[in-house]
């Protein structure tokens, strides 16, 4: 895999124009393009310099550009994980390494994890080769139903220029964990969201005469305003369908406020109410087990039934989702088990992820479109496919992790001559 | 405190023996002698009626590393009576058409918290882990079994057909592990696998330490608070199994006054008598060299490093010592002695000869062990490790079978073993396959194309979501 992505890298450069655009062809591919197109079969998609520039069969290779010979291989739109803690924590239970949540903090909806973001994360550089090129990212809620903003980056590991989007979302907790943080309550939860948006919304009259409004103070009921208004999504863990119901009618009351329902367990049980009001949904479709209350009717049937119903459903891995949202491809593949067509659930972490963070320039290839593109061995979705090309916004990106480094070392036990440590440097 | 009082019960059994060696020979005869049970809680478990079943022209992997394509698995009375071609099947069997399906071996996880952290995982629930002290090698993790967890059905749609239960990692010796059918049962006795040994769970580097050091609230908690603190207190507790087990030999030679029950030596007893099989938690190849060494200096042995995320470092020794490493495909990062954790752990361990288990330690991983198995399959190819799917499968049933010492009943499609037996819809190395019908004993425990036949435990009558696909 090292000896193609050098190979590659060194026809890049053979062939690269002298000046001008760079240009890069891929072809004879299936491509799945998450755009009118569909899936092409023997397809090309060309990308000058970061955009799509043409997809489509039969296209000529314009002069001077770099071949990506993919026949028999698939391309797609870089994965999106939609919902992860990538490159805010580098071990969970290291707390010196943790930046998800800041339980001692006097701010919520104001934090801005953007702001925690290390691209040197060894997460980054883990999740890319699986073919993710962006993350969602969120932060953990801890002394309040807010934990604060999310955001999106891409997984170049570029120091300079990762983050895609700030304040992409704010992320709120409900069911039983808002219950707890809100101080032992369902309705003690939603009292604090109603306190919220009337602090938000009265904002600063408020605050002329008191630092704390009915809920928020005054940095967090300002931060809280863009999702009054709806320029900002509102992320709300919930899997109750009797939560659900709770949300779809807050955000009837609230109809600017752009609602996105995490988990939503036992969504089945309501979609027809969250496509009726537009909610999309992120939810992990491993999660089959009655693991709290609030989750009794969980079922592997849950993305079929959800997608079927019309809502927009974008796939995540919810556990350990520090380390291990690379396993996106892996749920969305059980999902296609479970019921899901392959081009929904290739669209539950692409195009619908891109729909639902206001990622107009991503998740598909289309013509236009920022060059996130991927090459498979095979379909994405199979657990024994693997990368051999990932491009970020047209740049060619290293398939190299500490942890392929870690198994490079030790693919030999040789040790007579020289310690490891002084090898595969 | 206990180890004072272990101490106390020590000294007071020495002096008891002393008396007795002047006092009346005849009441130390032989047949009065006491004996320590070693099977208080007896397995109830019985193989369910099973109808003898031919399942024809499938992809069978044999379990041993061997394929039949277009092959035949015959169960009858419970066991494997044939694998092969063309078979013959008996009056009135039921014939399966096995065309473009794939038939292995029923999946085995060494590493199950299932029953002991059930779903819904309540406070209530929480029996995994009898955190009270670091020495717990009194307790017996099937003392903990709730039988009606849910999570068993989800297990068993995923073709796992035995699994051991394991204490937590909080303890230094948590306590005693079980073997288990994954059949639904009324009580813990019913899922017992029947005469399986029994395993005693230890734990390596950072739980320990983080539980008791630092711990309770206080600083410093108490032992242990360091990896060497850790060494001390396992090498503490042997020390005292060995004068356990010397006091006893005594007694049974020579007679008097028996030595003081003690629980939490009689597994440590157990382990150096090589009846019960230590499992061992331990993510750092340092850590396991030394355990190791620890292990030889008490004598007895390891059965198997368990999470062992830094096997592929030490692959070579593991190999030498004859000890398995049950694994994860690919998870790591979430503690310090889990970043180094690779993709390629698995691969790199079946590579260099030794014994490669993959375990799930989760109730969401139990369900798809086969697809962890494909992932460190492929992972391994491209490093230039070739190893077929039949022979990957060896990860998932007869290596795990070998570690809790159950192989000469199960774990391979071998004529006269226990027909656990799973049939899956492809090829198992897809994330796209699921199993079909999945036989323990020969019965016929789960029908994926029969949802309402399939198992629904207490716990989800009445429920939302009652009988739904799982």
């Amino acid at each position: 895999m090292k000896m193609k992505s050098l190979i590659l890298g060194l026809s890049a450069l053979a062939l690269a124009p002298v000046a001008g655009a760079e240009t890069i062809a891929f072809t004879g591919a299936t491509v799945w393009t998450g755009g009118s197109n569909g899936v092409i079969e023997n397809g090309t998609v060309i990308v000058t310099d970061d955009q799509i520039s043409a997809v489509g069969v039969g296209i000529p290779v314009p002069a001077g550009a770099t071949v990506v010979d993919a026949e028999g291989k698939w391309v797609t739109p870089g994965i999106i994980a939609p919902f992860s803690r990538v490159g805010i924590v580098e071990v969970a239970a290291e707390d010196s390494t943790d930046d998800t949540s800041a339980s001692r903090s006097r701010f919520t909806v104001a934090l801005d994890t953007s702001r925690a973001f290390n691209p040197s994360a060894s997460s980054v550089d883990v999740t890319r080769i699986e073919g993710i090129t962006r993350v969602v990212v969120a932060p953990s809620a801890s002394s309040s139903i807010f934990a604060g903003q999310g955001f999106v980056a891409d997984t170049s590991g570029d120091l300079v220029g990762s983050i895609t989007k700030d304040g992409a979302f704010q992320y709120m907790e409900l069911g039983e964990s808002g219950a707890n943080r809100a101080g032992g309550s369902r309705e003690a939860a939603w009292r604090f969201v109603d306190g919220a948006l009337l602090d938000a919304r009265t904002f600063p009259a408020r605050y002329m005469t008191h630092e704390l409004g009915d809920s928020l103070n005054r940095a967090d009921a300002d931060a809280f305003r863009p999702v009054v208004r709806g320029d900002m999504p509102l992320v709300i863990r919930a899997n109750r369908a009797s939560d659900l119901l709770e949300v779809v009618r807050f955000q009837y009351e609230n109809p600017t406020v752009d609602v996105v329902v995490l988990g939503a367990t036992e969504g089945w049980l309501v979609a027809d109410h969250l496509a009726e009001v537009g909610i999309p949904v992120i939810i992990d479709p491993f999660d089959n087990l009655p693991a709290s209350f609030e989750q009794l009717a969980a079922t592997m049937k849950n993305a079929e039934r959800l997608i079927a119903a019309g809502v927009p459903t974008a796939f995540a891995h919810l556990g350990d989702d520090g380390h291990q949202a690379r396993l996106v491809l892996q749920v969305a593949g059980n999902a296609v088990a479970n019921g899901v067509s392959h081009d929904d659930a290739i669209a539950a972490i692409t195009s619908v992820p891109a729909e639902i963070f206001g990622l107009e320039d991503l998740g598909t290839l289309e013509v236009g479109k920022t060059a996130d593109v991927v090459v498979w061995d095979g379909d994405p979705l199979e657990v024994m496919s693997s990368v051999d090309a990932i491009y970020i916004a047209g740049e060619e990106q290293s398939l190299e992790s500490r942890q392929t480094r870690l198994r490079d070392r030790y693919l030999s036990l040789y040790t007579s001559e020289q310690p490891l440590a002084y090898g595969d440097r | 405190m206990q180890n004072m009082k272990t101490l106390l019960l020590s000294a007071g059994a020495a002096v008891a023996l002393a008396a007795c060696g002047a006092g009346d020979p005849s009441e130390t005869s032989d047949s009065e002698r006491v004996s320590i049970d070693p099977n208080p809680f007896p397995s109830t478990y019985e193989p369910y009626p099973s109808e003898p079943t031919l399942i024809q022209n499938a992809t069978v992997f044999d379990g041993l590393g061997g394929v039949i394509e277009g092959g035949d698995v015959l169960m009858v009375d419970g066991k494997i009576s044939a694998i092969g071609e063309d078979l013959t099947a008996p009056e009135g069997a039921v014939i399966i058409d096995g065309e473009g399906r794939w038939v292995t071996p029923g999946i085995i996880d060494v590493h199950s918290h299932l029953g002991v952290y059930p779903s819904p995982s309540v406070s209530s629930h929480q029996d995994g882990n009898e955190v009270s002290a670091p020495v717990t090698a009194e307790v017996w993790v099937e003392h903990s079994l709730w039988p009606q967890d849910p999570g068993f059905t989800r297990a068993l749609a995923g073709g796992v057909t035995s699994l051991q239960l394991l204490p937590g990692s909080a303890n230094l010796f948590g306590g005693r592990g079980v073997t288990i059918k994954n059949v639904p049962a009324r009580t813990a006795q019913g899922m017992k696998f029947p005469d399986a040994p029994y395993s005693l769970k230890m734990a390596c580097g950072e739980n320990p330490k983080r539980v008791y050091g630092y711990g309770g609230g206080g600083f410093p908690g108490g032992a242990p608070f360091s990896r060497m603190g850790n060494v001390a207190g396992y090498r503490t507790a042997w020390a005292q199994a060995v004068e356990y087990k010397r006091a006893w030999e005594k007694y049974e030679e020579e007679g008097g006054t028996p030595p003081a029950r003690n629980l939490e030596l009689d597994t440590l007893k157990g382990v150096l008598d090589g009846d019960i099989r230590v499992n061992m938690h331990c993510y750092r190849a340092d850590e396991m060299a030394q355990i190791i060494d620890m292990s030889k200096e008490f004598g007895y042995e390891v059965t198997t490093f368990h999470h062992a995320v830094e096997s592929y470092k030490i692959a070579d020794l593991l190999a030498e010592e004859g000890i398995c490493s049950a694994m994860w495909a690919d998870w790591w990062g979430f503690k310090m002695e889990a970043y180094d954790g690779i993709r390629e752990n698995i691969p790199m361990v079946h590579n260099a000869g030794a014994c490669a288990i993959v375990h799930s330690d989760s109730e969401v991983g139990i369900q798809r062990l086969n697809q962890e198995a494909a992932k460190a399959l492929a992972d391994g190819r491209r490093v230039g490790i070739e190893v077929s799917e039949a022979e990957a499968w060896t990860w998932l049933s007869a290596n795990p079978a070998k570690s809790l010492g159950i192989f000469d009943q199960t774990g391979s499609l071998e004529p006269g073993k226990n027909a656990d037996v799973v049939m899956w819809d492809a090829d198992p190395f897809s994330v796209y396959a699921q199993a079909e019908l999945v036989y323990v004993d020969g019965a016929l425990m789960f029908d994926a194309a029969n949802p309402e036949d399939n198992p629904v435990m207490d716990f989800e009558l009445g429920q939302p979501g009652e009988g739904d696909v799982k």
